[in-house]
């Protein structure tokens, strides 16, 4: 071997990479239906469980609608962490069940990552999720991880829709339910299937107006009986109308307009518009680590590829309730709950039955296409950003850069043109999707504005990816403040070989001895 | 030559090859660029966007067109003139004044900060620095934006890029490559430029050819927006990085992982907990910005040559290829990759710098196990040091 060499590079990664502060049997991500059956199903198997819920967030990270699309309509009673712990623990009786059967429940607590060797990745010392709370990030092994994580709001854009009062259906679920927050008092639905009825019904039980549900289709597309009462309980349900913009003041929204996809509109007051277009699994850990997805609007989109229903692609890694796909209701999700944990302590699974669903994307384009017609070019699509339609379509770049003539005359067609829509290609062009929230309020609908426009179908458009941290997390927080040593010890800007800095002219030459001396590998130490 | 075809037949859709394509249709050229998959998908569109390689021969010539690149592109880069370094600790500060009369030597101006001018420079740094260098050369620009021009300008030019169009191997006749293919075609050439970053030695391997390198996976992480600063290019404490012209801080540095790669490029490019020490280092050199949240991380897998230094070169044999690695280091120096591509293909030889110590015939005698020696291997290939 040349002596230069001893068969070891002391700036690989090789052996720097922390263990865990702990390792757990079975780790479930998520404290809802889904995810307190499973603690509760492997707990009473003889297992270790955490559980993990980051409910209470933060109300600076309901402020970027993190994880939900909660509006800024949000009481005050969310900033006092404490008190909503109180509060989420009542409102999920299900957890002291969890807890008097030996569940460690960790609350107020994220699920930032999920680490596991695979391609391109053989460094971990074994299978981790990255938690965190307000003060600190931590590591946490596992033997078996249940992701329970639930499904996001899809938000579509209108004029007015970047205002405070503008929010998703299970984001107004989370306040009314988990939180007990929620300022509003009179509330427009967008969308008559099961999840705005749903919503209507539960608002209307919570005292509060339900002013109209809006539905874009010629008939209601969810349970009818449902919609009848409601009707019955004196909320209107317009058929065959969209919203085209909402009002407001410094406060958000205070009325609508509705109208059928050409006008005329009339105006409703409201200070909520509650858009329960649809759900999408949320899939951020998943894909972060690698997980397989598929696109399958009939499991809400981008969906992780699963067997028995509850298997991912991942070694030890299992998905129940909504994040696996849209189960639709509670029993099913309680099932699915259960099976991850058999399927977890290696027992036969149950595979639950799956729920009737609907076509997601086919319903969600028909929204997509009828409010593009809403509002012209410049209404914004990526609020974090201020990426309007226009910019979008128009592939341009942010405000701050010039547009040369050349820049002006691309857009999404002369780039179709090229090949096939890539909307991570097309997020670092124009930065829609880049911001803050992590694209929560923006990913889906930028989807179905670039299918629209390019006559594209959905799935052929490839998911914008989740990387981690899959919640914002402040540099301070997120950084090990207690690093190992061989991490310290092996530090280089960038690989740390001696040879690569060296001047060219010194190339062979005896200064280059001495740069290598006093240098070593490091550009910049 | 095949249908389809094109004079010069460029293998890579990333900074180098594109840049190369680029300059090449400018000349008037008949070029046709082969990309795996997306233009600058991989290292290109994933890297730092610094643009200060004092170094390397091609670093003259990439400072003077970098202040061009918007105008002559007809895009923008979003390039940024200057860096400055800053040191935490003693051994930094020591470090980097190495590296300033280094530079100063080599005609490219770096002058010392004392720590009030370095904050002043940039002033979410730490108050406890100690100061450090101010490079009054070199810059940054944004990676993604960059590559997407080059590609559009090589296309305004009348040069054509096919995309998701893998190169499975070459014709060759007479000892000249003729022709590549793909599942999307064979496409006929008279010259073939390998770009193809870390699939690059895979490719000349079935035309019999030797470019040794290794891939490596890196990683990156990025900020929510902070105020801008007056010079956003900002090193130091182990890290390099920009912040971009909408104020995120983009970061990386730190402890690299080899990996076997196959044909087809990187299955995936997973990030680690080593987000975790990027962000100390963060927060530690720019502690007025360590409330910032981190809103991604990212990794990128690049090429490294033995040496670490570029292979810019004109085969003998085949005697029409030019082949292009940049060892890792390829984003800033484009400009000038680019121009010295073109200047081979076209000229047989670089225009305007001596590129011969970044010949390929360097590599003659490499033993056939130089990765095992230097450990640049996977990790599940090495045993756990003690106490892991």
């Amino acid at each position: 071997m040349d002596a230069e060499f001893d068969g070891r590079d002391r700036h690989a990664i090789n052996g720097k990479l922390p263990r865990p502060e702990r390792t757990v049997q079975v780790l479930v991500i998520g404290a809802g239906p889904a995810g307190v059956a499973a603690a509760i199903q492997a707990a009473k198997g003889g297992a270790q469980v955490l559980l993990v819920d980051e409910n209470p967030v933060s109300a600076s990270l309901m402020g970027l609608d993190t994880p939900l699309y909660f509006g800024g309509r949000m009481t005050p009673a969310v900033q006092r962490q404490d008190r909503m712990i109180e509060q989420v623990f009542a409102a999920n009786p299900q957890l002291e069940d969890a807890f008097n059967l030996g569940v460690e429940v960790a609350l107020a607590t994220y699920a930032w990552g999920a680490f596991v060797n695979g391609p391109a990745l053989q460094s971990l010392p074994q299978p981790m999720v990255g938690l965190a709370d307000e003060e600190r990030a931590w590591l946490v092994g596992y033997d078996k991880l249940i992701l329970a994580t639930g499904a996001r709001d899809i938000a579509m854009a209108f004029p007015g829709w970047d205002q405070p009062g503008v929010m998703g259906a299970n984001g107004l679920a989370a306040l009314l339910q988990r939180y007990d927050a929620f300022a509003g008092r009179r509330v427009v639905v967008l969308g008559g299937g099961d999840l705005g009825l749903k919503t209507a019904m539960s608002a209307l039980d919570r005292g509060l107006e339900v002013a109209a549900v809006v539905e874009l289709l010629p008939t209601i597309p969810g349970d009818a009986a449902l919609a009848q009462a409601l009707e019955a309980r004196g909320v209107p349900i317009l058929t065959g109308q969209m919203i085209h913009r909402a009002h407001g003041g410094l406060d958000g929204v205070e009325r609508v307009e509705v109208g059928p996809p050409g006008g005329p509109v009339r105006e409703i007051a409201c200070d909520t518009a509650c858009m329960a277009l649809g759900l999408a699994p949320a899939i951020e850990l998943l894909n972060a680590m690698g997980g397989a997805l598929e696109a399958d609007s009939r499991r809400g989109g981008h969906a992780p590829r699963v067997t028995d229903g509850v298997r991912t692609s991942l070694a030890d890694v299992f998905v129940a309730g909504d994040c696996a796909g849209l189960p639709g209701d509670l029993a099913h999700a309680e099932a699915q709950g259960i099976a991850a944990a058999q399927a977890a302590l290696g027992l036969a699974v149950e595979v639950p039955p799956p729920a009737p669903q609907v076509d997601a994307w086919t319903y969600q384009m028909d929204w997509m296409r009828a409010l593009l017609g809403a509002g012209g070019d410049d209404v914004i699509v990526c609020q974090c950003e201020e990426v309007s339609r226009g910019d979008l379509l128009g592939v341009q770049p942010p405000r701050y850069l010039d547009r040369p003539p050349a820049m002006a005359a691309r857009d999404v067609h002369t780039l179709l043109a090229d090949g096939p829509i890539n909307q991570d290609q097309i997020k670092r062009l124009t930065r829609a999707c880049m911001g803050a929230c992590q694209a929560r309020r923006c990913r889906e609908q930028v989807a179905l504005t670039l299918a629209c426009a390019t006559q594209s179908a959905p799935e052929t458009i490839p998911l914008a990816g989740f990387r981690a941290p899959v919640r914002p997390l402040p540099l301070k927080v997120l950084a090990d403040w207690d690093e190992a040593a061989a991490m310290s010890e092996g530090w280089d800007v960038w690989f740390g070989i001696p040879s690569q800095w060296i001047p060219y002219q010194d190339i062979g030459a005896e200064r280059e001895a001495m740069h290598r001396a006093i240098l070593g590998g490091d550009m910049h130490l | 030559m095949t249908k389809n075809g094109a004079s010069v037949v460029i293998v890579g859709g990333g900074v180098t090859g594109l840049s190369a394509g680029w300059q090449l249709a400018r000349a008037g050229c008949d070029v046709l660029v082969l990309d795996k998959g997306v233009v600058g998908w991989e290292a290109s569109g994933r890297n730092g966007g610094g643009a200060s390689h004092y170094h390397s021969p091609l670093f003259a010539e990439e400072q003077r067109m970098w202040p061009l690149m918007d105008d002559l592109l007809g895009y923008p880069t979003e390039y940024r003139r200057e860096r400055v370094i800053v040191a935490l600790t003693e051994a930094q500060l020591a470090h980097y004044h190495y590296m300033a009369a280094m530079f100063n030597e080599l005609g490219f101006t770096a002058e010392h900060l004392d720590a009030r001018q370095a904050i002043e420079t940039a002033p979410l740094v730490s108050d406890q620095c100690l100061g450090g260098i101010h490079l009054k050369f070199g810059g940054h620009a944004n990676p993604q934006r960059t590559v997407q021009a080059y590609a559009w300008a090589l296309q305004d030019h009348g040069g054509r890029i096919l995309q998701h169009a893998p190169v499975t191997g070459f014709g060759t006749t007479g000892g000249r490559v003729t022709s590549v293919k793909t599942p999307r075609g064979e496409f006929g050439c008279d010259v073939l430029v390998m770009a193809a970053g870390p699939q690059g030695g895979m490719l000349m391997e079935q035309l019999g050819v030797n470019l040794p390198m290794a891939p490596a996976r890196a990683e990156m992480i990025v900020t929510e927006p902070a105020p801008l600063m007056a010079i956003g290019g900002v090193d130091g404490n182990g890290l390099y990085g920009r912040q971009t012209l909408r104020g995120n801080l983009a970061y990386g540095g730190g402890p690299h992982e080899w990996i076997d790669l196959d044909a087809a490029g990187p299955a995936a490019r997973p990030t680690t907990p080593l987000m975790r020490n990027l962000a100390k280092r963060v927060a530690e050199l720019l502690p007025k910005a360590a409330h910032l949240r981190v809103i991604r991380s990212w990794a990128g897998v690049i090429e490294t040559t033995p040496d670490g230094r570029p292979v810019i070169d004109r085969l003998t044999s085949p005697d029409n290829v030019v082949v292009a690695t940049m060892s890792g280091v390829g984003f800033g120096l484009s400009p000038a990759s680019g121009h010295a591509v073109a200047d081979l293909v076209l000229e047989g030889r670089c225009s305007f710098t001596d590129l011969s110590k970044l010949a390929l015939d360097r590599f003659a005698d490499l033993p056939a196990d130089w990765r095992q020696q230097r450990g640049w291997t996977p990790a599940s290939a090495l045993t756990q040091p003690a106490g892991a």
